[in-house]
This record gives structure tokens, sequence and C-alpha cells, in this order.
């Protein structure tokens, strides 16, 4: 399979893969690890006129400690997320999570920043950090904004980033000492897969993968555990408000259960922190 | 580099060919390439290095998989243009002349391939992770190997000639 024709264009910096998507406005789609956007120019789903290609971008790629948050380069991949010692100190949710995605190989080439602008909500770093409270920073012509994880996924495919945007930077609180149990849970077939469905707990806070056409909060749970219940009686909140999707790899009764199931697993297990 | 694409209907392009510069298994290299040319097409077209396996061509079975810059990669999920200035390593820059790499040794001692198909892949992938660990458990060994399908051999083989191998390359310090 041979994406359609387009054109490349090479960005070094930050500087010129905006200069270049102002050019070329809505024609133009950024190219990080690939693993999400080839796929789909393969299979002729997207076919944009112009390919910027980040790769030689490495300003973007770092995990740094910053005044009390974390600060993630929007191009750092999954492999390096995941051999974080930092991150295995200070966010070990995300470094687990981000040693879940795919397979060594996507990890090898996979950005966590092309994982969040493709916004899959069957992807497994979407509701790991909407778990984690991260804000996300898009940079564009007028300058930085910053937005919420809440905030940024829209839909399938589609994000709060205008397009002349680029997201640059995740940041992600330090979880505080009360909140520092965590867990993620992911129900596949194989490791290529992506999750039926998922959950990524931090603390009181539980999101899922897969359970509607973004990652969403489990407030139902959320309001339980704040109200002192057991993570059984809390995890029977799972499915609350969401809307799963009836595929060839489940039915929605069959998510909904699997959100209760696993629900119950990540707590106990975020317990035993 | 000429190639030929299945047509469909698309308009045909005027985007230019680019010119990339690369190394393949220590031999540098230039290659002008259309940008929608991927990876595991130079390699085997291009190049003429048929070891590297095209399975699936969705990123799935891990047939294609070379190390770019040291890294496992899925050759058929990446394009030629993004290996510009970069060290590819295929299965044919496993052994020498005269020797076979410990990795193709162990899979010939241990059985560890049946139709020989995604062996080129595993092969890779095992590199990559002896690279980086040279003394992995089993379940490192399985893990690494996850993104890598293989319909002959129930894995457990191959598990054991990527150990065998690991073995024989601390062996040989």
């Amino acid at each position: 399979m041979i994406p359609a024709p387009f054109s490349y264009r090479r960005a070094g910096s930050v500087a010129e893969a905006l200069d270049l998507c102002t050019e070329y406005g809505e024609d133009a789609k950024f190219l990080a690890g690939g693993h999400s956007l080839l796929p789909l120019m393969k299979l002729r789903l997207a076919m944009p006129e112009v390919l910027i290609d980040l790769g030689p971008v490495r300003e973007l790629s770092y995990v740094r400690e910053e005044d009390g948050h974390i600060a993630i380069g929007a191009l750092t991949r999954h492999h390096d997320l995941e051999h974080s010692e930092m991150l295995a100190r200070v966010l070990p949710l995300l470094a687990h999570a981000a040693g879940q995605v795919g397979d060594p190989q996507v990890r090898h080439r996979g950005t966590i920043g092309g994982s969040l602008a493709h916004s899959d909500p069957a992807s497994d770093l979407p509701a790991t950090v909407l778990a984690l409270d991260a804000t996300l920073v898009a940079r564009g012509p007028a300058g930085s904004r910053e937005i919420a994880a809440a905030d940024f996924f829209q839909g399938l495919f589609e994000t709060e980033l205008e397009p002349d945007e680029l997201l640059t930077e995740i940041r992600v609180p330090v979880p505080a000492a009360g909140a520092a149990g965590w867990s993620f849970q992911k129900f596949t077939k194989r490791a290529i897969d992506w999750a039926i469905v998922g959950v990524a707990v931090q603390g009181s806070a539980v999101a899922l993968v897969n359970m509607a056409g973004t990652p969403v909060r489990a407030a139902g749970v959320e309001a339980a555990l704040a109200g002192g219940a057991t993570p059984a009686e809390a995890a029977a909140h799972a499915a609350e408000g969401t809307s799963p999707a009836d595929d060839i790899n489940a039915s929605p009764a069959y998510r909904e259960h699997l959100a209760r199931v696993l629900v119950e697993r990540a707590l106990l297990e975020a317990q035993s922190v | 580099m000429t190639m030929v694409y299945e047509d469909h209907g698309d308009e045909i392009s005027d985007v230019p060919m680019r010119r990339i510069r690369f190394s393949v298994n220590g031999q540098k290299k230039i290659a002008e390439v259309e940008p929608r040319l991927l990876l595991a097409h130079l390699i085997r077209r291009g190049l003429g290095l048929t070891g590297t396996h095209m399975g699936c061509d969705t990123t799935n079975c891990g047939a294609c998989t070379v190390l770019v810059d040291g890294r496992p990669v899925k050759s058929c999920t990446m394009l030629a243009v993004q290996a510009d200035g970069r060290e590819i390593s295929t299965v044919e820059g496993l052994a020498t002349a005269s020797e076979l790499h410990p990795l193709q040794e162990g899979f010939k001692e241990e059985h560890g391939l049946q139709c020989g198909f995604c062996t080129p892949g595993m092969m890779m992938a095992a590199k990559a992770l002896l690279d980086e660990n040279p003394d992995p458990s089993e379940e490192d060994v399985r893990w690494a190997l996850s993104g890598n399908l293989c319909r002959c051999t129930g894995y457990q083989n191959i598990v054991k000639s990527v150990l065998w191998a690991a073995d024989k390359l601390r062996e040989e310090g």
C-alpha cells in the first residue's frame, strides 16, 4: 500500500514548522513518529497534500522537572518515556502507560504529542494525561497557549488545536503525596492492538480508554470514591455516562462490563502502591 | 530510483524527487526517492536487500523490522525520506563473510524457524533487545518480540534461540 502523492517539507525547528504550516494551511499535516498518520495515508483514509516532517526538530524531545510539574516535549518517543528514570520516580503511571503503547517498534517511533494530537480514544496516552490533569501547550503564529487535557480532546481524531497550531509540550502536575497510588489496566487481544477498554488511575482520578468518542473521566466512580465507597462499590459506576462503541471486538454491554472489572482492579492496585 | 506503483487513479504528480543520504549495513548510499516511497520498498527494491520481508504492510507483523540508528522500526511504516542521515541495519548485515551472527546460529541450534518468513524481523527485533540488554530474562525476550508475529513456531523455539544468542554473545564478551 502506497500513500497518495504529497509534497514533503522538512522542519528543523518549531519556528520553521509553524512557518511551513502558515504557508500551506489546512492542506498540510505534521508528521511526527508517523505511527498513526502513515497507516491512515497508506489506506488513503488521510490524503494530505503537504507533509511537514518534524523528525529533525530535536528541541521538542525532553523530560524536565520544573516548578511543581513535569514538562515533556511533544516529540518525546514512547520508548524514551518508558525508560525515563525521572518519570519512573515521579510519574510512574505515565512511564508505565507509555510502555504499553503498541509494541517495541511502535514505541521507538511514536511520540506522545503525536498520539495526543491524533486523538484516538482507543489510544493509551490520551486517557492517561486526562487522569493526570495534564495541561497541553500549543504554539501558533500568535504565540503559545495552554489547554487543559479535559478540553483538548473534542472527538474521534478531533482536538482543540487550530490548524496552524503545533502541540509542543505536555505539563503534568506532580501528584500530591496522598494521590501517589496509580494503576493502568488495558484489555487487548495482542500487544499491538488498541485497548478494547483501558483504565488509568492516579490517586482518586479515574480515566477510561475507548469508552466514548474521547477519553473520559469516570465521574460516577470518582464521586463514589469521594463519598467513601470501596473500590468494588465505586467500580459499579464505571460505565455511567459513557457511550462505548459497538465493533468487531466488543459490544457496548461487554465494554461496560470490562470497564467495571478493570476499574475495580485498577483501584485495588492503586491502593496497594 | 524508479518505482512502479499500482494505479489508484491518482493524478500523476509532479512532486519533486528528494535526494537522501544514509548508510545501510555500514555502506554509505545516496538515493533519489519520491517522498511517498516506504523505507521497506527502498530496502527491498532500491537496494535489493530482500532479506527484509513485507508481511502485513499494516504495522502488525514485524517481518519488515530493521534498525534505524539502532532502534527497531517497522520499515513499512516509515518513509524512505525519513531515513535521510540515518544508519540502517538489515538482516543482511548480521553475518560476516565467514561467520554467522550468534542470533543466526541460535535460530539454527534451537530450531527457531519453520517457514522462515518472520525470521529476519525476529532477529532484528532481538538484536535491538540484546544491544540494550545483554542478559535478558525469558520474559524480557517475549516482551521484546511482542511486535513480531510468527504463524509456525508458537514462539517457544524463537525465544530459546534468542536466549541462546544472548549466552553466546556474553561468552564472547
